[in-house]
């Protein structure tokens, strides 16, 4: 049970990502849909930053000693998850970007956000194999 | 002074994404595109200089570290026959795509919005180059993002001739980024397991590993990595994406993206199942063979019986990709020489004949204003030369002797007979028997049919369509009678990757 308990970050990364893939699938919202899509990928976020995690880790500060060498401060977090984390934010945010910039033109081409209108208008233009 | 040799492999990333920024400032008129020829056509001078430096060299693979930092821990781009290969093949249709584009653009696209039409454009180019090239598995993830948001803006770019376009960018940009997500995923639970990002590196930890095939985090990351790849390269089931992408996309997007961005999908599977987990894993351990080959084949089969029933000539080419890259994905997956040898020259044949094809679709849309089998009937009176290049593109689907597409499928099943797997070689008659119904359908409205409409006015496509369009498909067909250079690439490509080397 403390087994289970000790890597809770994992079951929210778990949880989160589920969510939001939950969302995606059924939200019929245009809008929703991109929310989850964000949800999901800060998700993953948790999931590379739980990762980097050291027992008693501390910052990775390195300073001077007194014979002039180089030295950590004590055990310390694998820095690079959080610094890939950092790229896959702006990835993210990009995406999120992109996808509410299709959403605003979907607005003004059909004067709707709901999937199940937008599928109806498409049917009534012809669209064989919806 | 840049030393131009010395720093070759990361130019053919640098030019385009730097030209890519400047094209945004090239303002309206015919300078954007201009510009995007000269920046195409020089990645593309640099990509042939990669792959005769490399071929000169003798060696195996060229690496280069960014920034001169260690490959451990900075990134590594490394280039070895096979991405020397796929970036010739990118960068190539990458140019000759651009120079077809302008009339094209030009009638697709309203007119203040050419320079960044361009820029995104460029992008896209640098995000497929940049994924073929580096050995870093996370910059992978980073330039596969650069190239899908870029796909989806070009895909978008559509909605001003019809609005469906929209609405087909924003599913492939969800189903695109989940499936990102998931190489993401896959990416980081190999990073817990050997603690680097080096493509190289995280092929020799994994096999220093004595529980490799038991240890449940890297069966999780092959999980993830399986799935979100099949989503990027359009695998049957998981392509549900494409056709409506490819439908509304503008005619030059449409060309480009048959032409390289599932085929860019494909490379990265190579990558990550032969280079990194290795052949013994993905294809021995792993159940792939039985679920790799089974997608392929089922996509085979009811993507070119779709394709059949499809009333407008650009989304059944469409279709007709998704059961194309079930031949590529059925070649690799047999993980024999002739299988994967198969599945290289394939990317390749299929890739001049997609391409050329999406580009005559596109003179006839510029010519006709639309692709519906309406608008193609009787046109080989109007258009012989465009209506030509698409049933000789027709005949390299099918698999037509003399043809590119005949080499492919003839190492294909010399691979499946190699392996003992006859039944493949069924799939693969039945799906050339299908390809052969849909462009037969194609032939029949071109050449059998009575012109109405704008189409008993149409005269030949310009000349600056024409020559693209034919330069792709005489390619299609000159690599179809003197297969010495790619079956040669191919076959050797396919040994080293067979021999475990990422």
């Amino acid at each position: 049970m403390t087994e289970l308990l000790g890597i809770y970050n994992y079951w929210i990364y778990i949880i989160l990502m589920m969510i939001g893939f939950y969302g995606v699938i059924a939200k019929k919202n245009l809008v929703k849909q991109a929310i989850a899509l964000g949800l999901f990928q800060t998700g993953i976020f948790l999931f590379y930053i739980s990762m980097a995690v050291v027992d008693d880790g501390t910052a990775p500060i390195w300073t001077t000693v007194g014979d002039g060498a180089m030295k950590a401060l004590g055990p310390y977090d694998n820095p690079l998850p959080h610094v890939l984390i950092l790229t896959a934010i702006v990835v993210s945010v990009s995406v999120l970007a992109v996808a509410l910039a299709i959403i605003i033109n979907i607005q003004w081409a059909y004067g709707t956000v709901e999937y199940d209108e937008i599928t109806e208008l498409e049917r009534e233009e012809g669209d064989a194999d919806a | 002074m840049l030393d131009i040799q010395a720093n070759l492999p990361v130019l053919i990333v640098l030019t385009p994404l730097l030209g890519g920024i400047i094209a945004t400032f090239t303002g309206r008129g015919v300078l954007p595109w201009l510009w995007s020829s000269i920046v195409t056509g020089a990645t593309f001078a640099l990509t042939i200089q990669m792959m005769m430096t490399l071929l000169g060299s003798g060696e195996p693979f060229i690496s280069y570290e960014l920034g001169n930092w260690p490959k451990w821990w900075g990134i590594e781009y490394r280039v070895d026959l096979l991405n020397a290969f796929i970036l010739l093949v990118v960068a190539g249709i990458g140019f000759i795509t651009t120079v077809y584009a302008r009339l094209s653009v030009q009638d697709e696209i309203p007119n203040d919005r050419h320079n960044v039409f361009y820029a995104v454009w460029i992008l896209a180019i640098t995000g497929l180059l940049g994924i073929t090239i580096t050995g870093d598995a996370f910059n992978v993830y980073v330039l596969l993002e650069i190239s899908s948001l870029t796909v989806y803006a070009l895909i978008a770019m559509g909605k001003d001739r019809d609005r469906r376009a929209l609405t087909a960018s924003l599913r492939y940009l969800i189903l695109g980024s989940v499936g990102a997500s998931f190489i993401l995923l896959g990416i980081g639970y190999l990073m817990m397991v050997t603690g680097t990002l080096n493509m190289e590196d995280m092929h020799s930890q994994l096999l220093r590993m004595p529980d490799l095939d038991t240890n449940r985090t890297v069966l999780v990351a092959f999980a993830f990595l399986v799935v979100g790849l099949s989503l990027k390269m359009a695998l049957y089931p998981l392509h549900m994406w494409l056709p409506k992408a490819y439908t509304y996309a503008p005619s030059a997007v449409s060309a480009l993206l048959a032409a390289t961005a599932t085929k860019v999908g494909v490379y990265m599977a190579f990558r990550f199942l032969f280079g990194i987990f290795g052949v013994g894993f993905s294809f021995y351990a792993m159940p792939s063979h039985f679920v790799l080959l089974g997608m392929a084949s089922l996509g085979i089969i009811f993507s070119s019986l779709t394709a059949i029933r499809q009333t407008n000539a650009k989304s059944l080419l469409a279709y007709s990709s998704v059961g194309q890259i079930g031949y590529i994905v059925a070649g690799f997956s047999l993980a024999n020489a002739n299988g994967v040898a198969g599945s290289i020259v394939h990317i390749f044949n299929h890739a001049v004949t997609k391409g050329g094809m999406f580009m005559a679709l596109g003179a006839i849309a510029y010519r006709v204003g639309g692709t519906d089998m309406k608008h193609l009937r009787g046109l080989g009176k109007r258009m012989p030369l465009t209506a030509g290049a698409l049933a000789l593109g027709g005949l390299g689907l099918i698999g037509f002797p003399l043809t590119a597409g005949f080499i492919s499928k003839w190492y294909l099943v010399s691979g499946a007979l190699d392996a003992g797997m006859w039944q493949l070689a069924v799939v693969v008659l039945i799906g050339s028997l299908f390809a052969l119904v849909y462009v037969w359908k194609i032939i029949e409205a071109l050449f059998f049919g009575e012109p109405t409409g704008r189409t008993a006015e149409a005269t030949e496509a310009p000349l600056s369509m024409l020559i693209p369009i034919w330069v792709l498909i005489g390619l299609s067909i000159y690599f179809g009678v003197d297969t010495s250079f790619t079956a040669d690439v191919a076959t050797r490509a396919a040994s080293s990757l067979l021999g475990g080397l990422p």
